[in-house]
Order: C-alpha cells, then structure tokens, then sequence
C-alpha cells in the first residue's frame, strides 16, 4: 500500500474537477464524467446501505411516542429526541445485568486470550524444545473442528455449566489470532533477542521488554479482536447459560427482539414507550460498544499488520 | 538465505534467524544455515536445552492447556457417535452401538435436507458472494482521493464487527413484516413482501445478509495484493498505448490471479461450512426445510432432541469429510504452483 501511494504522489499532477487529492499519475487517460458519476452512484448507494440501517434504528430508539405514531413506527431523525426507551429498558435490574455479564466476559476473556496468545505465540516463535510439535498442535485446529456435541459435554464435564468461565474458556485462544501475533514477533529482527540473551536476559523478560514495547501495535489489533469477539457471542450463552440472571446482550437481544419475546413483561413495566423504540435501544445498546472501539480498530488496519499476516 | 536477511542484505545472518524463520532462498545459504543450527542446537543434549528453553516451554504451558481442555479432548468426545449415549450413564457406561447412528442418518430424511440446503447456500455464496468483494476492490483501488478511500473502507469495514444477531436484527428493522420497507409498501397501499420469511427466497436473502456483512471485510486482501502490483507496470503499459481496460485485463487480473485461485478453492474446500448462527437466528422464522443446515442440523437433533449420538455423528461426519476437503483443496493449490494455506515448511 505504501509503494502505490508513493508512486501515485511521485508522479502526479494537479488536476480538477471531482478529485479532491490531485495525485494523478501523468499517464492517465483523465475520467468521463459518466463513468465517475456510475461510480459515485455505486459507492454512494453501498455506504447508503450500510449507514441507512443503523441510523434507523439510533433514530427509532431516540424517537418520542407522537413521532413514532405518526411515522408508522420508524423514523430517521427524531425531532424530539427523549431517553424514555433506555429509562424503561433500564428500569429494572435485568438489562444492567445483562451489560454487566457481558463486560466481565469480554474484560476477562480479552485478558486472558491475550496473555496465552502472546505466551504461545512468542514461544513457538524461535526455535526452541518443543517448539515445532506444538506449532503443529495449533495449526491442526485450523483442519479439523472438535463439533458442537463434545464441546458442550466437555464444558458440562468441567462443571461450567451455567457459569461465566463457560462463556469466558473456550474463547481464549484463536489459532487466527495465534497466527498473526506469531508472524509479527518472527519479524523482530532477531539480531534484539541475540544481544539481549548474550547480556544474560531470560526469556520472560525478553519478551516483557523487547518483544511487546515493539508489538504494540499487533498487540492492540488482537485484543480487538478477542473483544469484539466475545462481545458478540451468543450461542455460547445459548447452549451453556440457563439462568436469566447471566444472560449476555447479545443473548438478549436474540430473545427479546430477534424472537420478538415479551419484553415489558420481562421487565415488569407497563409497556409506556411503544415495544418498538425499546428493542431499538436494545439493539443501540448492544451495538454501541462495536462503533466506540471501531475507531480505534480502523487505525491498524493500513497498517499491514492483518494483511501482511494473511499474505505472509 | 532468510526471509529476515533477503529484505535487509546488508545485514549479516543472524544466528538465530538463519536457523528458525522461512524457506531458504537458495541452496547454498539453506546449507551453511543449517549447519550453523546444527552447532548450536543439536550439539546440545535433550538437558542443556531443557534448561536453556525452560522458560518458553513455561510459556507453551497455558496454551497447550487450552488446546487439550478445549480442542483434543472435545475430539475424543465424538466417540459417543459410535454409542448410544446417555447423558445420565456418561461416556463409560454408555452401550456401543457402531455404525448405527450413521445408518440412521442416512436414512434420516432431515439429514438429507440439510444437506442439500447446505450445498445450495454454498453454491449461492460462491456465485453472488465471491465476485463481489473483488468488484469491490477494483473500485476503491481506482479511487483517487485518499480521503474518500478511507472513508469508504472505514464504512464497508463496519458490518463484519456486528455480531450475527445484531444483523439479522437490524435486516428485520429495515425488511421484515414490520419493518420499514413493509410500512411504506403499505402506505402506498400494496400488499406486504413477506422477505424475512419466505422460504422460496431464503437463500438470496441468507447471501444478501452475507455479502452486508462480509463482502467489505472480504475486499481487504483483493486490496493487499492490488497494492503489491508494481506501479511501473501500468505506467510502462499506458506508455505503449494501452486503454484503461487493456491495462485490467493484462496486469490487474493476472496480477491477481494467485489469489483468486487461492480463495476460490479454499472456499470449494470448505464447502459443508456455510455458517451457523443466521441459521439459527432464523431458523423458527423461515422454517427448517429452507434454513436448516448441516451445523444447525446437529444443533437441533443432538442438544435441542437430545440425540446426542445421532447429533455427534452428523458433527463428526461433517468435520471429517470437511477436514478432507480442505486437505484436498491444499493439495490443488500447491499442485497450481500456489502457496496454500499451510505449506509442509509450515511456518
């Protein structure tokens, strides 16, 4: 990506029109208005429907009753806009805890997946006793999946049913994930990890204070990952949580708007607010956290941390 | 000689990197590295490595753990396949049974359906899905403001953060019997479009819901490999006359060929894997016949109708016939002179 860019700034020149960045190689035959307005329309009406949607469903949560009635249920910008749908839906205890489930288990987990990735990662990455039989051993899970049936009987067997390590365990470790911090430790010039052994560093502290100051960025992209990751799982919670109590959002989300389930009477409210504008919030709720960390995701990607892992 | 040394000659072999990272460049190099790994590893006996490598094996030790608890262990479990398990008797006291609970799936009509529902939807994915991200790519690659390029990766990106449930609840918001499509259709006074729910549709529907998703994740390493085609190229090609589209069609393409090749049999690889929870998701909305397939299939009949083995045998039939697919499609990769997704230098 860097190359292309820097051919494209080398060699452009100044030219006007729809262009905003004027770096057009010489060479380039200059572009029909038609075939830039057909791809104007395309990109337009792909962003339209991706933005479209979720606008939809901030502006439905934020509407006030007159204005829903009125608009027939949806509205995409509420004139008036009110918190009444997130006072009902948080009124009782149930959709705090259901917040509160699911960032334990993304806290946690993120924590935990990180630490046994990079420990995995870093250790199979020299080579070391060992080393190949269980870089072998993770590559494996790569082929092969164990299946839903003796997964959900190994979890019962540790007696996790109903708890939040059923939700938390099984996803700590990603061989994806693996792959990626691995590849990115290998590129470490190895001259850093020779000097610091000859001057009698352990490995522990190797990869305390080499290794990770120099993968910050890999080491954010990965706990992003693992985080978005285990915000939005729910068929964990399907097949190993019973209790409404440990329920996540996402669970939630499934049985009260998805299924369409009750909701007002799960809360123990009235229904006050039409049941439309409170499953928009729900859905607000759950997908809030995704657009604040986005960013923050976005930042890595032209990085070539993810790409030059896949390619590599 | 390394990947480490070929991108920075001038530095001399490390040691270590010579040893441990990538396919030797040339004979040579690959020789006089090994020797060098032979010295200072193999020398060595099993105890002074024990002792040098302590702390990395320490660290192999959560990992290994989780591999055991939660990937090789679960493997063994599928042998309740071959019993007819009860839950209350456990593994050990279960009776063994054979072959049976693959006879019974073969002549499990369900079984059938979900079988095929799987083939369709994969063969749906493979011919609406997979062209798309590449389409994609060539757009946003012939975009020429920076800023509107990373504003529109930022936007196609987003949808592949959403969990399932998420998109399937914002599609109901916008498509569903109550949605927002539907209330203006009846506004104008037409009757409602039961597109949620029909089970003719569902498969255009499931690859539409897909390609929201996924199709912008999917564009990112059409984009990788677009940016790793050398400049010079093009602008040698233009210079000998040719038009925009000549110059797609003999540098842009070939220069993506390889990796078309790569995903396309990956994807033929791993063909009986089509997804799971917007299967689920939307299983009691459009019915098994068009939704169930071969994952929620086992969901169904093992966890949900408590046959456990029958479910097992569906998962362990699936995952062996799956993983020898994927197998096979390495194979052809490597046979096409492409890389694959592991090679026997693995690593």
């Amino acid at each position: 990506m860097a190359t292309d860019t820097m051919v494209r700034k080398t060699s452009g020149r100044q030219t006007k029109g729809l262009t905003f960045n004027p770096t057009r190689p010489a060479w380039k035959e200059p572009v029909s208005p038609l075939y830039q307005a057909i791809k104007a329309v395309v990109l337009g009406l792909i962003t339209l429907s991706i933005v479209l949607p979720i606008l939809l469903v901030v502006s439905t949560s934020l509407a006030d009753d007159q204005q829903l009635v009125a608009a027939g249920g949806y509205v995409l910008w509420p004139t008036h806009p009110t918190l009444q749908a997130y006072q009902a839906i948080f009124s009782g205890q149930f959709m705090f805890r259901a917040l509160g489930v699911s960032a334990v288990v993304t806290a946690v987990g993120t924590v935990l997946a990180l630490f046994v990735t990079i420990t995995m990662a870093y250790a199979t990455s020299r080579p070391v006793l060992f080393g190949r039989p269980v870089l072998l051993m993770v590559l494996f899970t790569l082929l092969f999946a164990p299946g839903l049936i003796p997964m959900f009987l190994m979890v019962k067997q540790l007696g996790l049913l109903d708890t939040l390590w059923s939700l938390i365990l099984p996803g700590i470790f990603g061989a994806f994930n693996f792959v990626v911090m691995r590849s990115f430790f290998m590129n470490i010039p190895q001259e850093l990890i020779e000097a610091a052994r000859i001057d009698g560093a352990s490995d522990v502290k190797i990869l305390w204070k080499i290794v990770l100051p120099l993968s910050k960025a890999v080491v954010a992209v990965v706990g992003l990952f693992y985080a978005v990751g285990f915000w939005n799982a729910f068929f964990n919670a399907m097949l190993y949580i019973n209790d409404q109590t440990k329920f996540p959002v996402q669970l939630v989300l499934r049985n009260y708007v998805v299924q369409g389930g009750g909701l007002a009477d799960q809360l123990g409210i009235a229904s006050t607010p039409p049941p439309q504008s409170m499953q928009m919030a729900i859905v607000v709720v759950a997908l809030l956290p995704i657009l604040l960390v986005y960013p923050f995701l976005q930042k890595h990607f032209n990085k070539g941390v993810i790409t030059g892992a896949i390619k590599g | 000689m390394s990947s480490t040394t070929s991108e920075a000659p001038s530095a001399p072999a490390p040691e270590h990197a010579a040893a441990s990272t990538g396919p030797g460049k040339f004979r040579g190099g690959k020789k006089k590295a090994s020797a060098v790994a032979k010295q200072s590893f193999a020398g060595r006996s099993f105890k002074v490595r024990w002792k040098r490598d302590r702390q990395m094996l320490l660290m192999m030790v959560p990992g290994v753990l989780f591999l055991l608890l939660f990937f090789y262990i679960p493997i063994l479990g599928n042998v309740i396949a071959f019993q007819d398990y009860q839950p209350f008797l456990g593994i050990g006291d279960s009776d063994w049974v054979g072959f049976q609970n693959f006879v019974d799936l073969y002549f499990n009509p369900d079984f059938w359906v979900a079988l095929r529902n799987t083939l369709v939807l994969a063969l749906w994915q493979l011919v609406l899905f997979f062209p798309v991200p590449l389409g994609l790519a060539l757009i946003v690659d012939s975009l020429m403001s920076s800023r509107i390029r990373r504003w529109f990766q930022s936007i196609v990106y987003l949808p592949h953060f959403l969990s399932w449930v998420l998109v399937i609840a914002l599609f109901q918001q916008v498509l569903g019997g109550a949605g927002l499509v539907n209330n203006e259709l009846r506004h104008l006074g037409l009757d409602a479009l039961p597109f949620m729910t029909n089970p003719d549709t569902f498969p255009l529907l499931a690859t539409v819901q897909l390609v929201w998703k996924d199709a912008g994740w999917a564009m990112i390493i059409f984009l990788a490999s677009l940016a790793s085609i050398d400049g010079s190229l093009y602008e040698a090609a233009a210079a000998d006359g040719a038009g925009r589209w000549r110059r797609m069609w003999h540098i842009t393409l070939p220069g993506l060929r390889s990796i078309i090749i790569l995903l396309l049999i990956l994807r033929i690889g791993d063909i009986l894997s089509v997804g799971f929870e917007q299967f689920l998701l939307q299983h009691d909305a459009v019915g098994p016949g068009a939704s169930e397939v071969l994952d929620t299939f086992t969901y169904f009949a093992g966890v949900v109708g408590g046959g456990w083995s029958i479910g097992a045998a569906a998962g362990l039939a699936k995952g062996i016939v799956g993983a020898l697919l994927i197998f096979a499609a390495n194979k052809v990769a490597h046979r096409l002179g492409e890389p694959g997704i592991f090679s026997k230098k693995a690593g």
